[in-house]
């Protein structure tokens, strides 16, 4: 980047993005674009988040099944997820977020198959309950192995008021396994962030008292890794470390998690927060109902990661704490030789993130631990609280931009010209094109995992080939070479 | 040979549109018109009189009997009945479950693709249940379907109430289609001046009352016995008002945008007919014992 980003030129450049909208559309974007301001605590008086996408924009947005079915539901190895509806949400939500489980496919895990219910036309109009049941039973009958069934409900069930709760409930009492309905249909909220509301109480309700009265074997030192997908690996790099310290993880939420660690969650001394957007309503219920703290930590990049463990930490003994003391200890020589590789190449570079539910801020710390700096941040479907805590991690005078519109992410991009943007696979092409260097934030493209101390040795190694790649200066054609050359050749 | 006509019936459930639309059919085909009707209503019961029969399959039991409703043939689906009239029944789902709208929508595109509107037709008579409740009941009153809606009504309220309704959806349909207002017919209820009211009600909605059915125990007869007064007892009068019905649509010119009216100007014209009480403010929302 040619100068210094100053809160005025931040401030400039929104308003010069806003210019092209027309008038009403410039009033409502104008309040999900702001400039960082560490004097500002609370995140609602500077920007709006969480509402209704501007119809027209391109926005990245997904749905509520999106967020239930792909998010919370699909990692989750034993269980079968059934998408209840047409078959287009199952088949095109299959297979996109890399969560890695442990187990056999097909028979005892079910994360990477399409199960659907392949709705047509007389199944709209004579309502689906009824195909519903046989599924289960052909389910039951093919994969006996499965712990449980959730149903994903897509649109048309919600439209024509299928009682799948009913039949949920029926056929468990049937086959003797849990059945989940769970009303995720599309159409409601404004991005996928209701579905992992929904998720989270259809889990609630569900599953999480199945084993209230029954015995345990706990430890004092059991906890729950919640909000931790397993993209690439990352939920197994987090769980040695904690394991190594001296805790039990006794349940991984969800990815490559079961049901039975589900169940046994209750008995947990301390809920271990990371993706706070997705599992937060979970977190909180458990802390009501079974007393049960919780804590957001934040496994991206080795300063980030000896503060979260200590934090751990201190809500255990000193057996722990010592742990904790030892394993930074024998991590900290290993992630210097990893930072002494890496960061004379990476100093200076400036990121632009725009991602999901935590990585906008947690990844923050990891880049600043390689020297690049973030100029740029925004979710797809935060909430507000989610921007309190971006504005506290992000220095001053940064842009932070809420549900960005291709256009305005364009905008920003030509105009700070960052040496990496991390997003998502709907952005990534255009930005090739554009010969800015890209790495995918929700999957990892194809690497990972990049939490933990393992972690973050493969996000510096990725960061580093894709910033200094050779092929970004190659991507202008011969007959697009600079205007100054061209009176030479016509003269030649 | 002439255009064909595509009409829709409307009105309250219960109000008697499969029994009217199926006598003021037969009275069509006995004056020698070729005529279809399509059944939109689940309870599949608006060709029973022309068919005799309890009910008809309908489009949606066969296609989701057959896999989809791309295995269907017309022939399945197509049954004929008294003087040569085609029947369809689209169908649906037992109350409380599915989208009988949807099962509409597939059963009119299915006749579509499968050719039964052919040019033989002079008539094609849509049968749609109670109320406009969704889009899918609003399918036979959209583009290039019925042209014409005649609302059935009698000198009860509610069903006053409910063409006034049908009214305002056709005013919709009106702007983005060519569908027109063709008439209310008045199936007496033996209220009082029942007629001189509809014919005010139809003055409001800037249409006509196409004609008043008096009340006659000959359909209850017929209707016992699966069959239309027409084809049960020809020599009836209530034969002949089916007849006179069936000359006024044949001659019908009168096709309007309805202008509905607002609730109080509604509520006017049965204060004035003593239909209902001149209401009185003071004792609104107070119990009982309040009073």
């Amino acid at each position: 980047m040619s100068e210094e980003l100053t809160r005025e030129r931040a401030q400039a450049l929104i308003e010069e993005v806003l210019e092209v909208y027309p008038e009403k559309a410039k009033k409502d974007r104008a309040k999900h674009l702001m400039v960082n301001d560490k004097a500002i605590t609370q995140s609602k008086k500077c920007i709006t988040s969480n509402r209704k996408s501007l119809p027209g924009v391109m926005t990245q947005r997904g749905c509520a099944y999106a967020g239930s079915k792909g998010v919370v539901w699909g990692p989750i190895k034993d269980i079968i997820d059934i998408s209840h509806g047409p078959v287009g949400c199952g088949a095109y939500s299959r297979g996109g977020r890399r969560n890695y489980f442990a187990g056999t496919s097909g028979v005892d895990s079910f994360c990477d198959i399409n199960f659907t219910s392949d709705f047509q036309e007389k199944d709209v109009v004579f309502g689906g309950d009824k195909k519903l049941a046989k599924l289960i039973d052909e389910l039951e009958m093919l994969f006996p192995l499965s712990k449980g069934i959730s149903v994903q409900s897509e649109c048309p069930v919600g439209l024509i008021g299928d009682d799948i709760e009913a039949v949920s409930k029926k056929k468990a009492a049937e086959i003797g396994k849990t059945i989940v309905p769970v009303r995720c249909e599309g159409f409601r909220g404004v991005s996928q962030s209701l579905g992992h509301h929904i998720a989270n109480d259809a889990v609630r309700d569900w599953i999480l008292s199945a084993r209230d009265e029954q015995p345990f074997e706990g430890t004092p030192y059991d906890v729950c890794i919640l909000g931790d997908y397993n993209i690439g690996g990352d939920a197994w790099a987090s769980r040695i470390l904690l394991e190594e310290m001296g805790l039990r993880v006794v349940a991984q939420w969800s990815g490559d998690g079961t049901l039975t660690e589900m169940e046994n969650t209750p008995k947990v001394k301390l809920n271990l927060l990371h993706c706070y957007r997705s599992m937060n309503y979970i977190a909180r219920h458990m802390e009501e109902k079974y007393n049960i703290p919780w804590m957001e930590y934040n496994f991206f990049g080795p300063t980030k990661i000896k503060e979260s463990l200590r934090e751990i930490a201190s809500h255990f003994d000193e057996k722990i704490q010592e742990g904790a003391e030892r394993v930074i200890a024998k991590y900290t020589p290993i992630m210097d030789a990893v930072i002494a590789k890496y960061r004379p190449r990476l100093e200076g570079k400036k990121v632009m993130l725009y991602v999901g539910g935590l990585r906008p801020r947690h990844t923050v710390g990891a880049y600043e631990d390689l020297g690049m700096e973030v100029v740029g941040a925004g979710y797809e479907f935060a909430h507000n609280d989610d921007y309190d805590r971006t504005m506290k991690d992000m220095k001053d005078a940064t842009l932070i931009y809420d549900d960005v519109t291709g256009y305005e992410f364009e905008e920003f991009v030509r105009q700070l010209k960052p040496d990496l943007i991390g997003s998502g696979i709907k952005e990534k092409y255009a930005f090739h094109k554009m010969a800015v260097p890209f790495r995918q934030l929700h999957s990892w493209d194809y690497s990972g995992p990049y939490h933990g101390f393992d972690g973050f040795a493969i996000f510096a190694r990725d960061m580093d080939m894709t910033v200094n790649n050779p092929c970004w200066s190659l991507f202008k054609a011969p007959w697009q070479k600079p205007a100054a050359a061209e009176p030479e050749q016509k003269a030649a | 040979m002439a255009k064909m006509r595509q009409c829709a019936i409307y009105g309250k459930g219960g109000i008697g549109k499969s029994t009217t639309t199926q006598n003021l059919v037969a009275a069509l085909a006995e004056a020698g018109k070729k005529v279809m009707i399509i059944g939109c209503d689940p309870k599949a019961d608006s060709t029973r009189l022309i068919l005799h029969s309890k009910a008809q399959n309908t489009v949606m039991q066969l296609a989701a009997d057959a896999g989809s409703v791309e295995d269907l043939e017309l022939d399945d689906v197509l049954q004929v009945g008294f003087g040569g009239v085609k029947c369809v029944e689209s169908g649906g789902p037992e109350p409380g479950v599915g989208c009988a709208g949807r099962g509409v929508i597939t059963a009119i595109n299915f006749l579509e693709e499968e050719g039964a509107y052919d040019d033989e037709l002079d008539f094609v008579f849509y049968d749609v249940l109670g109320d406009v409740v969704c889009g899918g009941f609003a399918m036979p009153i959209r583009e290039n379907k019925a042209q014409e809606i005649y609302i059935v009504c009698s000198g009860e309220m509610m069903t006053m109430y409910a063409a006034n309704n049908i009214a305002k959806g056709i005013v919709k349909y009106a702007n983005s289609g060519g569908v027109r207002l063709a008439g209310l017919i008045c199936n007496s209820r033996k209220t009082d001046r029942e007629d001189e009211l509809i014919m005010a009600l139809a003055a409001k909605l800037g249409t006509h009352m196409i004609h008043f059915v008096p009340r006659d125990n000959a359909v209850q007869h017929a209707e016992i016995r699966r069959m239309t007064v027409i084809e049960y007892d020809p020599k009836a009068n209530q034969a002949d008002e089916y007849r006179t019905l069936a000359q006024k649509v044949l001659n019908n010119t009168k096709f309007v945008i309805p202008t509905p009216l607002e609730m109080e100007e509604l509520e006017d014209i049965l204060m004035e007919f003593g239909i209902m009480d001149v209401e009185d403010e003071s004792i609104v929302g107070k119990s009982k014992e309040a009073a």
